[in-house]
């Protein structure tokens, strides 16, 4: 065990639009089976990294209901723990987090508790599955006092919500910019970052010291050129679900036989909390094609190139197409449901269209479910 | 330890030799059921849906896949500091070991096991059935009644009674004889072999017939209570109650799953039937695939058509592929331009390329018309067809086969081809 692991689940963002109006981004569903929050777990768990802390302030209970558990990413065990830390009010702090780097000053006692000698810190709201042992490794070997994995940027994401960077050929970060209005690199960091505990201690003291909150602008970016700062490239798939736009092509890219091959079909596994929903049942009608499909799902009519989650209903001579349906939501009789997403546990009434022509639309409705 | 007020024994040793080809490597209680279960997980739930947390599992058979579905009981919430789920296999002793020979035999080796718990009352169990049941009100009826022993009846068609036991009882419930497999049955209400014993009877009783040879809830230990006054209820049960014990009645309960609407439904919120999954990637239905009624299970791969079937996790069906009215379980590949008729292929198959099984005229099978009849083709556990082999009705499979085996390509309806022994 030389890591302990922080998740840093903490914020929203306007990006998401409505779509966090009810949970964490980090608790967001992705791919079906999952929530966003287990792809950062599971890669910590399956790194031998055995102690976590998630640190939330954002709708924590969202979180806090699916990690209420430990046990679904093997944690919770004598060594180590799962362990989320939201904002409380100490004898010598009254703050909400004011920042990451805050955040997690704000859990320094944490920090200096424990006996890895490193700490990965990633953030919440990242689809990727990486192998975080040899990137300790590579910062062990380098002597480095921060290694930032990064990556390029999906193609058709927009750069400018990350930090980019550049990288000199012995692997040293020459350039970092957060969110540049026009981006020098598409080489993007991660927000997955490697440091020695005390060193991450040291800094985050310093930090607060002078009234500093972030760990990108403050720490990160300030220290660029002074420290021993590395970047490592990873090419495996990433993506941040941030954004409407991203998280709506996030879902959409599991349909692509290599992204389910990497995240379904290979070890090691993702993880999420089990659900216990019987099989997804096709009733006379269906005709599903290009889709995925949850557990515990019914259905009963056309669904094309669509990303259907877990307990969701669908009626008689509806079609969906080109859209994302979350958990719960209940599709009636002749529906259309074109470039959208439907937020979860909604109810969509007989005899209605909705149909997001320029861009994906969100659909809440607050329909009640009696008498249907 | 604190005592509990009622625990369950529930009997999972037995082979379930009428499952043909299913049972050979596992234990009849681990057989795969409705996409996702095992049948083993509905007594589990029931009992934890019940509120009962002490649940001692007697294994025999073949427990490998028992053990390791059972595990600690974590995914029915059975880990407990205090009771939880215990395996209970057959045991050495200084003086007479032995295997476990009837049923009542097998609760008696584990005495040891009801009195460290010290219960009031014992639940009586076997995974042979699919229900949902809560034995807790059937407690209540037990106490109510100050019963020392209540069985659990269903009513049965009145011309099916004589396949079961049944019980005679009185206005009050209290039971007054039994026929075991009558002619003709006096009554219509078959024991559904669920027993609530007041423990000091159950004790006595098991000590009285320690030497009975076989010794069997049905045929010793009902009997000799009956026969010393103890006061012996039934209590009706009216739910779905299915027993899957045959090759023909296990395929049609799973079938009957996929009615519109099932008359056993498991898509309900209230009890939950929870089960050990390793699975939980979505499924992928392909831009080619069909699939009608049916139910899929978990990280399936569809890609051919589906339909009137039950398909368990991890299944991949490719291109081309069809698969008609019959069960598929765990992670077997079903190739290009395979045709699957009203079959039941177990975990881990491989199906070749543009095979074709169940097709053709009904036979009697050479192997064993009492088991494989129902017009089925059943293939064990990790089996192997090779590619653009025929294979008939009535057939029975087990083991990897090659195309040497199949003269002309075809196995013949009511033929079999077992080559897997225990040690291969």
């Amino acid at each position: 065990m030389k890591a302990l692991g922080i998740i840093l689940a903490g914020g929203n963002s306007t990006r998401m639009k409505s779509l966090s109006d009810k949970r964490a981004i980090s608790a967001m569903p992705v791919g079906c089976s999952y929530r966003a929050i287990d792809f950062a777990l599971s890669n910590m768990t399956n790194s031998n990294i055995q102690t976590v802390a998630v640190l939330s302030q954002y709708n924590a209970r969202s979180l806090n209901e699916h990690l209420i558990s430990s046990k679904w990413w093997n944690f919770g065990r004598k060594q180590g723990g799962l362990f989320l830390f939201t904002p409380t009010v100490t004898a010598d702090n009254s703050w909400w987090y004011r920042g990451t780097a805050d955040a997690m000053w704000q859990n320094i006692d944490f920090l200096k508790k424990r006996h890895e000698p490193y700490v990965v810190i990633t953030s919440g709201d990242c689809v990727c599955k990486i192998d975080l042992s040899p990137i300790l490794d590579f910062h062990i070997q380098k002597q480095a006092d921060i290694t930032v994995v990064c990556t390029k940027a999906p193609e058709w994401d927009d750069i400018s919500r990350f930090g980019t960077v550049k990288i000199d050929p012995d692997g040293l970060i020459s350039e970092f910019e957060e969110k540049p209005m026009i981006a020098h690199s598409n080489i993007v960091s991660t927000g997955t970052y490697v440091i020695r505990r005390r060193k991450l201690i040291e800094l985050l003291e310093q930090c607060n010291a002078e009234g500093r909150y972030n760990f990108v602008t403050d720490i990160l970016i300030r220290y660029t050129g002074m420290k021993k700062i590395y970047g490592y490239m990873v090419d495996s798939y990433w993506s941040n679900i941030a954004s409407v736009n991203s998280y709506f092509r996030t879902n959409m890219d599991f349909l692509k036989p290599e992204v389910r091959e990497f995240f379904f079909g290979s070890e090691p596994k993702i993880y999420s909390k089990a659900q216990d929903l019987p099989p997804a049942k096709f009733n006379d009608g269906a005709s599903v094609h290009d889709s995925l499909i949850g557990s515990g799902t019914i259905i009963n009519s056309v669904v094309d190139h669509s990303v259907i989650f877990k307990n969701v209903f669908i009626g008689n001579n509806t079609v969906i197409k080109n859209s994302i349906v979350l958990n719960g939501a209940y599709i009636g009789d002749n529906v259309r449901v074109e470039n959208c997403i439907v937020e979860s546990n909604e109810t969509l009434l007989s005899d209605t269209s909705y149909v997001g022509d320029d861009q994906i639309k969100i659909v809440v409705e607050n329909n009640t479910r009696l008498g249907i | 330890m604190s005592s509990k007020e009622m625990i369950a024994m529930l009997l999972a040793g037995g082979q379930g030799s009428r499952l043909g080809v299913l049972t050979s490597d596992v234990a009849k209680p681990a057989v795969a059921f409705g996409g996702k279960y095992r049948i083993i997980d509905f007594p589990l739930s029931n009992c934890i849906n019940s509120g009962i947390d002490t649940v001692g599992v007697l294994t025999q058979y073949q427990p490998l896949a028992l053990n390791t579905h059972i595990g600690i009981g974590t995914p029915w919430d059975l880990d407990r500091n205090n009771g939880g789920v215990t395996v209970l296999p057959p045991y050495e002793r200084s003086d007479n070991s032995e295997w476990y020979s009837g049923t009542a035999n097998a609760i008696y080796q584990n005495m040891k096991y009801m009195e460290a718990y010290n219960p009031e009352y014992v639940l009586i169990l076997s995974g042979d059935h699919i229900y949902k049941m809560d034995y807790e009100a059937m407690l209540d009826f037990h106490k109510q009644n100050q019963a020392d022993v209540t069985l659990a009846v269903i009513p049965v068609p009145m011309e099916e009674a004589s396949r079961f036991g049944v019980v005679i009882a009185d206005e009050n419930k209290r039971i007054r004889d039994f026929q075991e497999k009558p002619e003709h049955p006096k009554s219509n209400l078959a024991s559904m072999g669920i027993y609530i014993f007041s423990w000091p009877v159950l004790r006595e009783a098991l000590l009285s017939l320690k030497d009975q040879s076989n010794c069997d809830f049905g045929k010793h230990i009902i009997p000799y209570c009956h026969s010393n006054g103890k006061r012996i209820f039934a209590y009706e049960f009216n739910g779905y109650w299915k027993d899957v014990g045959t090759l023909g009645s296990y395929w049609q309960a799973n079938m009957e799953l996929i009615d519109l609407i099932p008359e056993f439904n498991l898509y309900e919120e209230f009890w939950k039937i929870y089960t050990k999954q390793d699975k939980i990637e979505p499924q992928y239905i392909g831009p080619d695939a069909t699939v009608g009624k049916a139910i899929i299970g978990a990280g399936d791969n569809i890609n051919g058509t589906v339909h009137g079937s039950v398909l368990s996790a991890g299944v991949v069906v490719e291109e081309g592929a069809v698969v008609k009215d019959s069960i598929i379980m765990k992670d077997t590949v079903i190739r290009k331009g395979a045709y699957i008729e009203k079959s039941i292929i177990a975990e881990n198959c491989v199906i070749g390329e543009n095979a074709k099984i169940g097709i053709g005229q009904e036979e009697d099978s050479k192997l064993n018309p009492k088991i494989y009849g129902f017009g089925l083709a059943v293939i064990g556990d990790n089996s192997v067809i090779p590619a653009n082999v025929t294979i008939g009705k009535n057939t029975a499979i087990r083991g990897v086969t090659d195309q040497e085996d199949y003269p002309d390509g075809v196995l013949p309806s009511g033929g079999y081809l077992i080559k897997a022994g225990d040690q291969s």
